[in-house]
């Protein structure tokens, strides 16, 4: 009989690598399955409480992330589970080719955790912020793409990819986010979450710009603009349902996500957007840019990431609406 | 226990030295007649492995042809996995699918894929690109030791393999993890894709360089069936904390006289049918 799992209460802020840590500890009194591979970094990926308890559990690879993943592929074969967590840098860029050869493509169960992304890791810079793993990783057949919005939702995550049967890639934000889901939040690979209804617009976040984009849409409502608000939490499979609602419903669509804007999660949406449901749409991110050192609220701002910019192109979206719908 | 002891123990229902070089022939004739049919494929590492795998298949390795993911079967990786119609002939000999299937190599409605591919019977992991068969067989042998397991992993190396910085990461956490349950066998016939090892990136010595990173290492003759028998039963009986490595010299193209040591037959080829029945008539005079 284990304890039962802690969530934080709404409202707190609390990186996900802690989530990971409690996630971790939590599963390896639950089931005795999986083992952590890691790279010299459980302290930076939040698997370090696991890794102390249970150094039994843990295969050590030092700073050889190639190895790593390929390893990860072959020790899927025995039955067991490989937990990988390292920096998306490392894990989903350097190992990218091991990721896909050695375990999406024979379906290995292997699910690997990468923290470090975009410019929520902050003062270490361009090369530790990993703005380009959504785009290589969507590129991948076979496997789901999970990137959950606060800790709690990343609590319910963990439990799901760890009985999905299959690779996934999961990530996991470094510094700390407003927890906005409570511990009744339902969580199921492949579907999105509805935070909000409207009918004017429809904003969709991933990861730390789901805040955000609730904020936006909060700062929408004062001005009478009613904005639907989706945390896509699974870019891959994509919640078409959801997706082709919002289209149909509000008529135009906003992502928001911090990662560059080419191959991201608004690129997801909207090549199934252009496909099946077309409306207009604006895509926020990155744009085509390398990151720098700075606080992350500070990077946000720079870079345009924040709840003022998606309530600004929201409304600039209207208009282009507006035009679609004269024509 | 010694190699000879292990070879003794066995002696009674394992085959002749004669009796693996018939079916390293055999896979020789497979191969050639696969690429042949596929009008492409790499023969001349394939056949530089074909002992090698004879040897494994046919003596060495604790196999369920019948049952393919049998969770306890020793596990083989081919890393060099251009050389995959040898390997695909050695399972079709020893019954993982029918012989006559040997023939849809490569073809588009068939499931003998061009290079390795975990959906075939008896393959147990993908390759192709080269550098991540070791550590595929690294991460098995940790997850067998993990678990508790007796079942070995051997990998089959090619000369393009000590090339990859990959391999070079998964040699040294073998060694560094004591990992006595794995065995990597290099194929070294030292011609790769577009010229001698030698003039691309000559990467010897290895044998000084595997036991600085604490491996146990064997040479041989990669076409002695008598050694490549030897020092893989002691690598199988093996109780040392060390991986095994078997430096095999070999010859690109072996068996086959206007294959032997020649550049062009390294691949992807499209074999005439002239130069397919005078490989043919070649083994079977040998």
């Amino acid at each position: 009989m284990s304890a039962a799992l802690a969530y934080w209460q709404v409202g707190e802020s609390v990186s996900l690598r802690e989530a990971f840590g409690r996630a971790l500890l939590h599963a390896a009194a639950e089931r005795e399955d999986f083992v952590l591979f890691d790279a010299d970094i459980a302290g930076g990926t939040g698997a370090k409480p696991f890794a102390e308890k249970f150094p039994s559990r843990v295969m050590q690879f030092g700073i050889a992330e190639q190895n790593m993943m390929a390893a990860a592929g072959g020790c899927a074969d025995t039955g067991l589970i490989p937990v990988v967590s390292t920096f998306a840098a490392f894990g989903m860029m350097r190992a990218h080719e091991q990721f896909r050869t050695a375990i999406a493509y024979p379906k290995r169960n292997v699910k690997l955790f990468c923290s470090h992304l975009g410019l929520d890791t902050g003062p270490d810079g361009a090369t530790a912020q990993m703005l380009e793993d959504i785009a290589v990783a969507r590129s991948i057949p076979n496997i789901a793409i999970v990137v959950p919005a606060d800790a709690n939702e990343f609590m319910k995550a963990f439990a799901a990819i760890m009985d999905h049967r299959g690779p996934v890639y999961a990530r996991i934000g470094r510094s700390p986010a407003p927890v906005i889901c409570d511990a009744q939040h339902r969580f199921a690979i492949g579907k999105a979450t509805r935070l909000r209804e409207g009918a004017d617009v429809t904003i969709i976040g991933t990861g730390v710009m789901v805040a955000r984009a609730l904020d936006a849409a909060a700062s929408l409502a004062a001005s009478g603009i009613a904005a639907r608000v989706i945390n896509l939490s699974t870019i891959k499979p994509l919640d078409a349902d959801e997706i082709r609602a919002a289209a149909r419903e509000t008529g135009a669509i906003l992502t928001a996500e911090d990662h560059n804007v080419h191959g991201g999660m608004g690129s997801a949406v909207a090549e199934f957007v252009v496909e099946h449901c077309p409306v207009p749409m604006k895509i926020i991110g990155v744009a085509d840019r390398f990151g720098k050192s700075g606080e992350p609220a500070e990077l946000a701002r720079l870079y345009g990431l924040t709840s003022e910019r998606i309530a600004a192109e929201a409304r600039a979206l209207l208009t282009r609406k507006t035009c679609a719908n004269a024509a | 226990m010694t190699g000879q002891t292990a070879l003794k123990s066995r002696e009674s229902t394992a085959p002749s030295i004669a009796e693996l070089a018939a079916q390293a022939r055999a896979i020789r004739k497979h191969t050639l007649a696969m690429i042949h049919a596929a009008r492409s494929g790499h023969p001349g590492g394939a056949l530089s492995a074909a002992d090698i795998l004879a040897v494994l298949y046919f003596d060495l390795l604790r196999l369920r042809p019948g049952e393919p993911r049998w969770n306890d079967r020793d596990r083989f990786i081919l890393s060099k996995g251009h050389a995959c119609p040898a390997l695909y002939a050695a399972l079709a000999m020893r019954g993982y699918f029918a012989l006559a299937q040997l023939a849809g190599l490569r073809k588009i409605d068939h499931f003998l894929e061009g290079h390795p591919d975990i959906k075939i019977p008896g393959i147990d992991a993908p390759s192709g690109s080269l550098g991540m068969g070791l550590s595929q067989g690294l991460g098995m042998a940790l997850g067998a030791r993990h678990l508790k397991k007796d079942f070995r992993t051997y990998v089959v190396l090619g000369d393009g393999d000590m090339q990859e910085g990959n391999t070079w990461e998964a040699i040294m956490a073998a060694g560094f993890h004591r990992l006595g349950n794995l065995v990597a066998i290099l194929d070294a016939n030292e011609l790769q894709g577009d010229a001698r090892v030698a003039q691309q990136m000559d990467y010897f010595p290895v044998r000084e360089k595997l036991e600085a990173f604490r491996w146990s290492v064997t040479e041989l003759d990669g076409h002695d069936i008598g050694a490549l028998r030897q020092a893989l039963a002691m690598a199988a009986s093996s109780r040392d904390a060390k991986p095994s490595f078997i430096l095999a010299h070999t010859i690109k193209g072996k068996g086959v006289s206007f294959m032997e040591g020649q550049q062009y037959w390294h691949g992807s080829v499209t074999m005439k049918d002239e130069e397919l029945s005078k490989a043919l008539a070649e083994l079977d005079r040998t």
